[in-house]
């Protein structure tokens, strides 16, 4: 199992601030699961968004980083604070 | 010394500059920059913000970008604060104080730490217009700026 969170336009636009999966066999990176959301078509396919951000266990990563379970995994938009 | 705050109460910049220099006499120069609610921003009238962020991963993420300034140059303190939250308009956002012996090291370190809070802190602004409110984009010239860092590294 993994938990999944979602940030700002992306938690709007999906209705979904925190979901729980079962880690797939064939899932190897966090960009495995954010390929796995965004199949289950519209609004998921924003996740396919060029400028999306993701980090794991509250440290910035990219889609290469691997997952195994039990991790908390964040999806969210490009960060504008400042 | 890295002090770093997120909280949702407006703060006073003249208050925390004094604040960072205060019983340290080693600090020779001391650079601050503060960061206000805008009235104006992509082609809107903006009358106020709401300010979200990762509670969990915010002041992580503030703290690993203090600590790579003072890996860079030589700081006597680090001052870094975030409001998160309903803001009004031209109400400041963020402070970033970098106090060192030399003009040098503070004006680095100070801008430094804007840029990459920009790119690599958890932090996402929701204007509200006049014509209704919507999340703020990020900018490629946010990326460019934080970049320019890094290359900075990689010139031999």
């Amino acid at each position: 199992m993994i938990t999944v969170l979602f940030f700002a336009n992306y938690k709007e636009e999906l209705q979904s601030e925190r979901l729980q999966l079962d880690l797939q066999q064939d899932w190897q990176t966090l960009g495995d699961v954010r390929d796995h959301l965004a199949r289950r078509g519209t609004p998921w396919t924003i996740l396919e968004d060029a400028r999306l951000m993701c980090a794991l266990n509250e440290e910035m990563c990219s889609l290469d980083t691997r997952v195994k379970a039990g991790d908390e995994v964040v999806f969210f938009p490009m960060v504008t604070g400042g | 010394m890295i002090t770093i705050k997120v909280q949702t109460a407006p703060f006073d910049p003249g208050q925390l500059t004094n604040s960072v220099h205060a019983g340290n006499p080693a600090i020779g120069a001391l650079v601050c920059f503060t960061g206000f609610v805008r009235d104006f921003n992509q082609q809107q009238t903006v009358t106020g913000l709401f300010l979200e962020h990762f509670p969990g991963m915010t002041e992580k993420s503030l703290r690993r970008i203090a600590e790579e300034a003072t890996e860079r140059w030589a700081l006597q303190r680090i001052h870094v604060l975030h409001r998160v939250g309903q803001l009004g308009l031209a109400e400041p956002i963020v402070f970033v104080a970098a106090a060192s012996r030399h003009r040098e090291d503070a004006f680095q370190a100070c801008a430094f730490i804007m840029d990459y809070l920009k790119t690599r802190a958890p932090f996402w602004k929701k204007e509200q217009t006049s014509t209704g409110n919507h999340w703020v984009e990020g900018k490629d010239s946010d990326l460019d700026a934080a970049h320019r860092w890094t290359q900075d590294q990689e010139t031999p």
